[in-house]
Formats: C-alpha cells, structure tokens, sequence
C-alpha cells in the first residue's frame, strides 16, 4: 500500500481507498439524518468533502503512528480503521462508542489505532502531538506523528508553540492543515494575513507543501516525502492542503457566508468520485463497484441499528474515569531502555553550564 | 534524622525518580544549563544528560501540551514553570486536555504528567509574579492539586505524584526553598501518599488549617499563642484536591474551633472549600464561626509596607485565633 502511485496503483488497493472515502461520506449522511432526529446531540461537524485527505494519508501510515486531529474528527477516525459502529455509537452517546459516550462527535480515540483523537480546542492539540512525536524520538521507536488542523488554527498560539517546538527539538511528525477556506463562518481573507499556510513553516526553518486534496491519489503522491523526512529523522514539514467542505461549520450552520454556486463548483471535484473513476480507470468493474457500495450501505445501516439499540453508559462511569486507577507507575521498564541516545553526564558541555550561584 | 532545603529535597526526589523510571524526563525553562532558574534542577544535567532535562524556549502553552501528549503515549513528563503565575498561559494545557482526556477518551488514554514550580508570593515582584495559583487548579476535577509545606513532604509527594498515573498539579512554595528541615536520607525511598493532611503541630483549643508558606505563619502564631496559654493544632492538608476531610474535621472536632490561614484570596478556593466542610462536617461541634486569614483581596503591590498588609501575618492569625476563641 505505501508504494502506491498513479502508475502501479493496484485495483484492490484503490478500491479499498474508494471504499473507505465512501464509507465516510455515507457515514456522515447518515449521522447528519440522526442528528436531525434528535438520536445525536452537542455539536456535529461534517468531514463531507474532505474524504481524499484523510484517507490518502493514512494509507502512508503505519499501525504504529500516532493520529491527532480536530473536532471534525470523524473522517479521520474511521480512515484509520475505527468501526462505524464505535464511531456512531459514540455520536449516539453510548457506552459502546469508541470513547465509552464520554467524549461524542469532537472527542473519538482509539487506543488501538493509536488514534489520540478528536480534539475541542482549536489549536491546542497541535503541542499535544508534538508530545507524542516528542516521546517517539525519546524512545527511538521510529513511529511518526500526524497532526490535522484547520486553517483557522493557524492564528492561535498552541499551534504556533507546538509548531516551533517541534521544528526546533527535529520531532517526527507533519504538519497538515487541511485548509477548507473557512474558519467557521470567516473566509480565510478575513483571517489569514498570509493566505499560503505553508508558508508558515518558514519561520521555523521547516519545509513547506501546498497541494489540491480532492484526489486521493494525488494525496498519497504529494504526502510521501513529508512523512518519509519525519520517519528519516529530519523533523516535520508543514503541508496544507486546499480542500472543502460542502456542509456547514457544524450542524447549527446554514452556510450563508457562501454562495450554493460556489459550493456547486467546489463539489465538481468531489474526491468520492474522483475516486470511482479512479477504481473504473483501474479496470474495477460497475458490478463490483455496486456490490462494494452496496456493502458499505449494509455496513452504515449496521452501525446505525448498533448505536440505537447499545445501551447508554451507566453512572457509574461518571466516577470511574475521573483519576486513573495507578499501576503503571510501579512498574518502571528496565533502566537504559532511552532515551534513544544516551548522553552520559560527560557530554554535556560544562562550560555551558551555569555557575552556581552563591 | 539529617536537615537539608526545600529545594535540595524537590531536586533529590527528581533525582531518584529520574534514576528509576527511564521514562521520566524533566522539562522547563533554564532547567538544564543555566541549573534551575531557582536552582531546583542543579546538577541533573549534568547528571543524566541533555535528553531527560530538557531546556525548552519561553512557550509554556507548547511545553505543556508536549508533557500531556508525550504522557498520554507512555512516558511521565515532569515540567516545570519557572512560576506558577506562567502557567496561566498554559492554563488550557491542564484544563483541558491534562484533566479532560482519561474521561473524555472512555479511559483509553491516561495523562501521567507531573506540573510543579513555585507558587506565592516571592517578596516584592508585584501583581503579575505574586500569585497563589492554587484555587484556579482545585476546582479542576481530573488533577491532583499537591502544595507541601516542608521538605520531607515535597519530596515525599513528589516521588508518590511522578509514580502517580493521574495529572498532578506541584505546587512549590517560592519562599520555602531555603526552608530547613528533617528529611530521611537519600533513597530512603519514602512516598508520601496524595490526599492525606499531616497534624503539624498538635493542641487543644483551636485548630489552624494551612498549607505552604503559611503553614510557617500558622505554626509561629501557634507558639505565640501558647505563650498566652492558647493550645493550637495546626493541620496541612498537603494535598489540596482531594482535600483530606477525615483529618481536618477530627481536629475540629477535638478543638471545636477553626482558623483557616492561606495566601489566595478570599473568594472561592480551597479556603472556603476547608470551611464548607467544617461546617457540613462538624456543625454541632463548634464553638465559633469558623474564621479565615488570607491574602487582602487586591492585586498584589510591590512597596514592601503594602506587601507586607496584604500577606497572612502572624499578628493576623494570633487576632484571628482570639477572636475564636472569644479572647477579643
């Protein structure tokens, strides 16, 4: 899969990337359908639009890496092998979603997908994930970290902090703002002094990458090299890449800062199918594209018959997952296991050292 | 038992947790070369290099938010602000996802990170560098709030809050650095557990409750008032959240009288938190309404005569205990 480029991309590893970005799409129809209904309650962002991002990143990654991302967090989850049922069971707020009912639509983790979530605060997960990409080069363990903002993320401090830390300590992990052009309501004219946000990197000496990413392929072409230079050790990189969204901010936003005929033009690019003519292209067949969107029918109606009839979390619960239960304190690895380069006090150079004072 | 500072006992227990635990590292401003901006981290470099003391640029919203992540995947972060009053800019950092992300991830993801720095007043840094960042940090559910007194607790508790898989907020006493006292010899390996108040000094009239540097006010007054045949009890409660109500409301009980001395100011906080409990706890076993000493609710100012009226004083606590105890 890590191979795959325009010219050797296998059908099934296309159709598999088709599949995932129409699970999405359909996924987030349907949430939006509970939503409505009342089933789904709080805020619900939509990643309609957006699927190539998500999905052609994440076909570069290992199981390992590390995943950080916004609120608009659904998209990403499920691209990363999350189950529709966990990720709609968690919007319908029962315990059997993928964050126990806790965290709801902006909150989605999995620990098993190393997927260290949905995140509320704009910006301030950016220094999270640098923490994580910042224990990945403490341990040596060669994982890289992947972290998705908005474009109106790029005015806060948490980003530009967490962004300067790690272009500063070389950190493994790449930057992708995934500029959908509004910050909430506000174009980014009206918010962004400089609209190339990938121009944001040079001031912490890293590189930048703009690209379209409607495409999925194109997606996977043009991420290569940032996430190869966080896995060799060169630190992150700062990509942006212009997509959309077709819905509104968030459920409650008509979107009447926009015109329908912009969003109609936005939508002839539409990265779902961008992706049939690519599986078409590629030799798939009608009926083996309607059997692959009749099973991904199957599996948004399971998950959606899985979340109503789940069971809420008990209140019990509430309690429970206030303070951690302690253990892995007592049990620290073995002395020497990292930091990954060892410096003996030696290496330090004392003359840098400070003086004591009196 | 051998007497060391306050600062020698918070950096000999950072010093044998980062000699335990490959995966504790300490982070924070000056940390590493310059050897502490309070000379707390003095010699860990040097020590155990440049990867597990790691000095960061002025970013504490950065550094912070690298400690939560880097916690969250396995490591125990230890960061230090150079004060507390810095960390209102990363404020976020700990309310939000420090204290949110057990909860909020279905207890997937624990949060083991240790925050500490001074806390108080310094002595003449005015109202930006002089606060008690403490009733900021208790009514945050999700944290341990930590604020020891003496150097046998801050060392104790720190050890029990870096092996600890919940957030800890440390909170040092910036005047009590050079404090004095008996602290058991290196890796005696004594852990103090969090959520236990410690009986300071025991009486019989009244019972002070206060922590940090006016734990040393409350135990002075305490021996003026004795010399005027007033008995007092003083408790730290040492751990600020969760507040050890079993010690505090036995002594009141014992007492019957209740002083509470502490450097935040009057609304809200763990102050008034010690009086709610008294009086939900031990209402029938009071004599007086329980009084408080605390910081004057202004900004802090740098002349010295202002600074000195607005701190908890000894002549405040002594005036406060006669007022229980009906002496004026």
């Amino acid at each position: 899969m890590a191979m795959l480029t325009r010219d050797d991309a296998g059908s099934t590893d296309l159709l598999r990337l088709y599949r995932q970005m129409f699970l999405i799409r359909r996924f987030e129809e349907e949430a939006a359908r509970s939503y409505a209904q009342g089933k789904i309650g709080g805020f619900l962002h939509l990643y309609i639009g957006q699927e190539a991002v998500a999905v052609g990143v994440n076909a570069l990654m290992e199981p390992d890496d590390y995943f950080v991302t916004t609120y608009r967090d659904h998209g990403v989850a499920l691209a990363r092998g999350m189950t529709a049922r966990a990720c709609m069971a968690e919007l319908y707020g029962k315990v059997t979603g993928c964050s126990k009912g806790m965290g709801g639509s902006m909150h989605m983790f999995d620990r098993e997908h190393n997927f260290l979530g949905g995140h509320g605060i704009v910006g301030a997960h950016v220094a999270l994930a640098a923490g994580a990409a910042w224990a990945s080069k403490y341990r040596g363990d060669g994982r890289v970290t992947l972290c998705f903002f908005g474009d109106g993320a790029t005015n806060i401090g948490g980003f530009h902090e967490g962004v300067s830390l790690a272009a500063l300590w070389k950190l493994p992990i790449v930057f992708v703002c995934e500029n959908n052009e509004y910050s909430m309501g506000t174009p980014a004219e009206r918010t962004l002094p400089q609209r190339d946000v990938s121009k944001k990197g040079a001031a912490y000496d890293i590189p930048g990458l703009r690209f379209r990413g409607q495409d999925v392929v194109e997606v996977m072409e043009r991420m290569r090299e940032p996430i190869a230079r966080a896995r060799r050790g060169e630190g992150p990189t700062m990509v942006e890449v212009q997509t959309y969204r077709y819905r509104g901010h968030s459920m409650s936003d008509p979107g009447k800062y926009r015109t329908a005929e912009e969003v109609e033009e936005r939508k002839k690019a539409d990265p779902v199918r961008l992706g049939r003519i690519h599986v078409l292209g590629a030799g798939a067949t009608e009926e083996a594209l309607a059997a692959l969107d009749a099973s991904v029918e199957a599996e948004v109606a399971d998950a959606l018959t899985f979340a109503d009839e789940s069971a809420q979390p008990d209140e019990a619960l509430l309690h429970s997952l206030v303070l951690a239960p302690n253990g892995d304190g007592d049990h620290p690895p073995p002395l020497g296991s990292y930091p990954a380069e060892q410096h003996a006090g030696a290496a330090v150079d004392a003359d840098k050292v400070a003086v004591r004072h009196a | 038992m051998r007497e060391i500072r306050y600062r020698e006992a918070v950096r000999e227990a950072l010093a044998e947790e980062l000699a335990r635990d490959p995966r504790v590292f300490v982070m924070g401003e000056e940390v590493g070369y310059y050897n502490g901006a309070y000379k707390v981290t003095e010699g860990l470099l040097a020590r155990f290099g440049p990867q597990r003391v790691v000095d960061t640029p002025i970013a504490e919203a950065g550094f912070a938010g690298i400690g939560v992540g880097a916690a969250m995947v396995g490591l125990r972060p230890v960061i230090e602000f150079m004060t507390w009053n810095f960390s209102a800019v990363a404020f976020d950092q700990i309310l939000n996802n420090a204290a949110k992300l057990y909860q909020m991830s279905g207890g997937q993801y624990k949060v083991p990170v240790v925050f500490r720095g001074p806390n108080g007043a310094a002595r003449q840094v005015a109202a930006q560098h002089s606060h008690s960042m403490d009733p900021f940090y208790v009514n945050i559910p999700g944290l341990y709030v930590v604020a020891p007194g003496t150097p046998r607790d801050a060392k104790g508790l720190l050890k029990t809050a870096i092996r600890d898989d919940s957030p800890v907020v440390f909170l040092e006493g910036e005047t009590l650095y050079g404090v004095k006292g008996e602290v058991p010899e290196v890796d005696a390996d004594e852990c103090i557990p969090l959520g236990k108040a410690r009986v300071a000094r025991e009486g019989t009239d009244v019972t002070i409750v206060a922590w940090g540097r006016p734990l040393h006010t409350a135990l002075d007054a305490a021996r003026v008032l004795e010399e005027s045949g007033v008995s007092c009890e003083v408790v730290d409660p040492r751990t600020l959240r969760p507040l050890d109500h079993e010690t505090i409301v036995a002594s009141v009980k014992k007492t019957n009288r209740c002083v509470v001395v502490h450097e935040h100011w009057e609304h809200g906080g763990t102050g008034a938190q010690i009086v709610d409990v008294v009086q939900r706890e031990a209402f029938d076993w009071l004599d007086a309404p329980v009084l408080r000493v605390h910081n004057q609710d202004v900004p802090m100012p740098y002349a010295v005569n202002l600074e000195n009226v607005v701190l908890p004083t000894v002549e405040r606590v002594v005036a406060a205990v006669e007022r229980v105890t009906y002496k004026r």
